[in-house]
């Protein structure tokens, strides 16, 4: 079976158009880049000051050539350098088309709580608050559940949230969700997933659409 | 014409303990390793460290924590070196978290007599709960005040003599906007050139943002990219 990380990351490049400024984040939305259909030609900017980062390379790899989860990345032809201070006057000034973002939990209003975990020693807001509230649109991309099998598609987060704004899509290794005026609706099963397992692996209440 | 090029020892041997300092680099690329671990050995406590990270177990900012030189750290994402969360924890550190585009804006708004600004970075979130807010066009947007230090560390690829300078790919992200907050601001570099041998039009930090030079001794393209 194919790694549900890049079932993930495949699913998620298939939400995008031609001409799209993309913001990857950390984790599964960095994979991305290496999943975009050949006809597709999008931007991919990143938070530390790129934009037209190109596929993951093969060999040699530049340290100072880097993703925002400090990965190495490629320069596509047409790329840019800049600041972090103009990196983010892009994003909070509306100037990306999609933000791709990894989540620990998203509610059923389909509000992400990605930034820390009470009495924990994650301290890492990033980039995450600025691009909920700057990009057009936004889609989660996550596993359904946690290592220990808890749902992180839950009705209420335990952990705080990252911004009032919802996202607009959900997507995991099991289904896809879109955030609508009422909350979630079930729009897809991922290859392999049932309605039962989806019903059983949410913690949220959902409309199906599926079926 | 003040002579800016300096040794690592003597322009880190400027700061003194207490010191609130800002660190260049998103992770390790861009940071100033080698007047960091000048830093490190010369042992200056209680420092303030304005960072986007705090390096990494053993490297960079993250022996300096861990030689217990640092007071408290103000910046985005300190989840990639656990032991900053481990520190806060057992209450050895000060941990102040800001947005990253809060972070990088502030900065830039320290350096250009700005007295802060509204974003919406953060609102209505746990983050902000202590800031002032104000409703604008009928959005909630959180104040945000500026940063600024005693002293800047920044890396960048090449200098002139007077300190013009130009960076590196993704190494550049916070260095330019660091290079304008500091009262003092020592730029760690690859290579030193003449006034005149960097395009003007390609100069992204002018020079008169910058105090001291540092050459690197061991060149950044032969440490690193193997």
């Amino acid at each position: 079976m194919e790694d549900p990380k890049v079932l993930i990351a495949r699913r998620a490049a298939q939400e995008l158009k031609s001409g799209d400024i993309v913001n990857l984040g950390i984790g599964i939305p960095t994979l991305v880049v290496d999943f975009l259909p050949e006809d597709l030609h999008v931007f991919i900017h990143t938070e530390n000051g790129m934009l037209g980062v190109g596929p993951t390379p093969e060999g040699d790899a530049d340290p100072d050539l880097i993703n925002a989860g400090k990965l190495p990345i490629t320069e596509q032809i047409g790329c840019s350098f800049f600041s972090s201070a103009d990196s983010f006057a892009m994003i909070r000034g509306g100037h990306i088309d999609v933000a791709i973002l990894g989540s620990l939990q998203v509610d059923g209003k389909g509000r992400v709580a990605n930034w820390s975990v009470p009495g924990q020693a994650i301290l890492g807001v990033g980039g995450a608050m600025d691009l909920l509230v700057g990009a057009k649109r936004v889609i989660v991309t996550m596993n359904h559940t946690t290592r220990d099998g808890q749902p992180k598609i839950v009705e209420t987060c335990t952990y705080p949230l990252t911004a009032e704004r919802p996202v607009d899509l959900i997507i995991t290794e099991l289904a896809v969700f879109a955030v609508e005026r009422d909350g979630l609706v079930l729009k897809e099963l991922m290859p392999g997933a049932t309605l039962e397992e989806v019903r059983a692996k949410t913690g949220a209440k959902f409309v199906s659409e599926i079926g | 014409m003040r002579n800016k090029v300096v040794d690592k020892t003597w322009a880190i041997s400027q700061i003194p303990d207490g010191a609130t300092i800002m660190c260049g680099g998103f992770g390790l690329s861009g940071a100033p390793l080698e007047l960091i671990d000048e830093l490190y050995r010369q042992g200056q406590k209680n420092l303030v460290i304005i960072s986007n990270n705090i390096g990494e177990p053993g490297v960079g900012l993250g022996r300096l924590l861990e030689n217990g030189q640092i007071r408290k750290v103000i910046g985005s994402y300190f989840t990639s070196n656990r032991t900053v969360g481990e520190f806060y924890l057992a209450g050895k550190l000060e941990v102040e978290l800001i947005p990253q585009g809060s972070f990088a804006e502030a900065i830039r708004a320290g350096g250009a007599g700005i007295g802060g600004f509204y974003t919406k970075a953060s609102a209505g979130t746990l983050l902000s709960k202590d800031k002032e807010t104000k409703i604008i066009d009928g959005e909630l947007y959180v104040l945000q005040y500026p940063l600024k230090a005693d002293f800047a560390l920044i890396c960048a690829h090449k200098a002139d003599r007077y300190g013009n300078l130009v960076y590196y790919k993704t190494a550049r992200n916070f260095n330019p906007v660091m290079a304008t907050a500091a009262k003092t601001v020592i730029v760690e570099v690859d290579e030193i050139v003449e006034p005149g041998d960097l395009d003007p039009e390609n100069i992204v930090t002018p020079h008169l943002y910058v105090d001291y030079i540092v050459k690197r001794e061991v060149p950044r393209w032969k440490t690193q990219k193997s």
